[in-house]
């Protein structure tokens, strides 16, 4: 069976989310192997064996501090070297960079944001804001495709993945920027908006107050979005907004408060699988896309239904 | 200073968008300077404005500001734009074999062009808001062999010693890189606000030079672009179905009790 190789995202020592979905769909494919980039490998590698692994390559070198241009240096020596069928990299900032540079390197075609991949390499990809869905392949190399999070239930699996080494170099081009000194992202207690199952979202209709928010939020065990109306405002951060400018989101449920739903924010929410709105204004474009609609006051409905789904955890 | 900036012609983002034959229909609707490139043309601007005696772009600063962009003749309105916010001239390259270029294709002529100048920086913004590949700063970056500084929330240039120092902005925190020039950048949207273009901008733009360029004038072979030589292909594009007719009701002192029931009979909450 041919292999797919699948770039797994790391951070602090602890795989993304994203990189047991990577496994699912690479497992679905051909033999799933997992590539990681990291000097002190096997407590990452430790966290892939509840995923379908068939194989795990560790590649080490100075890749924290050149990054993405570094990355893309060893895992293009790697396609040379093992010729895979396909590489599925996540839909991030820099895993689109890796995927670029590597595509150049090796001649290989690249296909980004894919929601989808099926077993004959063929993408689904929903643009120009969802209301078109494209189905598209590589025709030439190795086909890179990067593959948005979430877009795909991770398989659980137990499986004890055979490690190999790789030694890949990393070139002098590579090297002219390097990273002087980086600040994680400070987690706060709510799962991370790009990840999430569940997605409540507050635009104007907050008036900047996004308390019932992030209320609601936390008795679903969300992440708080904003539109771009409310991160302008300064009422939400930036890193917290959804559209076609700020994050694009496919969780399960998006819960749209106060949004009206211009096209540039049902860009970045309009792949989710169940979409619910509330708005005063009954002819809010948002209230024609949402599977449950409430004309209503969100300061009234939200906090109802927070009260409501406690009481119902009891 | 010799900065660059790519910039690209993209249909109004308020449009609604169609494909025909496998590529975006581009005749149809309105066409703007992709948004996103405004941050970058911003951020040269700002850098020149710092770095000039006169604290001002154009002659006198000691700085140039070259725009570069590849699409039809029409993308000399969203040029026109750029120019008028500060711009000092602009090369297009337009050719009909470029129909249809991927990202590879399209990366490729951009780096020849920018080969050709002798610049110390090409600023690009982070994606454009119709193809939203991110990949064009990083390809270029590839293929020039110069330094990558992309996703940069925050940029400070030293012309003296030859560097640019950013703030990368990611998902996975911050991070700072620096560099010797020549180097590539991209601007996230948060860098800056970019200006409206002033009258007499407007009326500057009018009489800045663009330098019609095509595609054997950058010496690439017409082999290696337009839809022929992509290096991947679009089987089909289908509008998406409608989704299905949603519950619609007005709030009468139950609608959150009602949100509830259908989060639970959807097994949501």
């Amino acid at each position: 069976m041919s292999e797919v190789i699948f770039l797994v995202d790391h951070s602090a020592g602890k795989i993304t989310k994203a990189a047991g979905e990577l496994a699912t769909y690479a497992k679905s494919i051909g033999d799933s192997v997992a590539v990681v980039f990291a000097d002190n490998a096997q407590p990452i590698v430790d966290q892939l064996n509840t995923f379908p692994v068939d194989k795990v390559i560790t590649i080490a070198g100075e890749f924290d501090k050149y990054g993405p241009a570094a990355i893309a240096d060893g895992l293009a020596q790697l396609l040379t070297d093992r010729k895979p069928a396909a590489v599925l990299i996540t839909s991030t900032a820099n895993g689109k960079e890796i995927a670029a540079r590597a595509s150049v390197i090796t001649g290989s075609g690249i296909i980004t944001d894919a929601v989808n991949v099926d077993k004959d390499l063929i993408t689904t990809q929903s643009v120009f804001g969802g209301s078109t869905t494209v189905h598209a392949t590589v025709t030439k190399g190795v086909p890179i495709i990067t593959l948005r999070a979430n877009s795909i239930e991770a398989t659980g699996a137990t499986s004890s993945a055979a490690v190999e080494i790789f030694a890949a170099t990393i070139s002098e081009a590579a090297k002219l920027a390097p990273i002087t000194s980086s600040t994680p992202v400070v987690k706060g207690g709510r799962p991370d908006l790009t990840e999430a199952s569940i997605v409540v979202s507050g635009g104007r209709g907050t008036n900047g107050d996004f308390k019932p928010v992030e209320a609601l939020a936390d008795a679903l065990g969300a992440a708080v979005g904003a539109s771009r109306a409310a991160t302008d405002a300064g009422w939400y951060p930036h890193s917290n907004q959804v559209g076609q400018t700020g994050k694009t989101v496919s969780p399960q449920l998006y819960v749209a408060a106060g949004i009206s739903g211009a096209i540039q924010h049902r860009a970045g929410m309009q792949t989710s699988k169940t979409i619910v709105a509330i708005n005063k204004d009954p002819e809010a474009p948002i209230l024609e896309i949402a599977d449950f609609a409430v004309v209503g006051d969100l300061f009234n409905v939200l906090p109802q239904a927070t009260a409501q789904i406690i009481a119902r955890k009891g | 200073m010799k900065i660059a900036i790519c910039i690209k012609q993209v249909p109004d983002s308020w449009a609604e968008k169609k494909m025909a034959g496998g590529v975006l229909d581009r005749a149809g609707v309105d066409a703007v300077l992709n948004d996103l490139d405004e941050y970058a043309v911003e951020e040269a601007l700002r850098i020149v404005e710092a770095n000039s005696p006169t604290k001002e772009a154009g002659e006198g600063s000691g700085h140039t500001i070259t725009l570069i962009s590849m699409g039809p003749e029409r993308a000399t309105e969203a040029i026109r734009k750029a120019l008028s916010m500060g711009a000092d001239d602009a090369i297009l390259v337009t050719d009909p074999s470029l129909a249809g270029s991927d990202a590879l294709a399209t990366s490729l002529v951009l780096s020849e062009v920018i080969k050709k100048g002798n610049y110390d920086l090409v600023l690009c913004g982070t994606e454009s808001t119709d193809a939203r590949m991110s990949v064009i700063p990083a390809m270029i970056s590839q293929r020039l062999g110069w330094a990558q500084l992309t996703f940069a929330g925050k940029v400070a240039v030293n012309p003296a010693a030859n560097t640019v120092e950013i703030e990368r902005v990611t998902e996975f925190g911050n991070q700072v890189m620096s560099a010797k020039f020549p180097a590539v950048l991209s601007v996230v949207e948060k860098i800056n606000e970019p200006r409206y273009p002033s009258f007499k901008g407007i009326m500057a733009a009018k009489k800045k030079p663009i330098t019609n360029m095509s595609l054997a004038d950058t010496g690439v072979g017409s082999s290696d672009v337009g839809s022929a030589a992509a290096w991947s292909n679009v089987k089909e594009a289908l509008p998406r179905p409608p989704r299905g007719a949603g519950v619609k009701l007005t709030d009468e002192g139950n609608g959150g009790e009602k949100l509830v029931e259908f989060l639970v009979e959807k097994r949501l909450a």
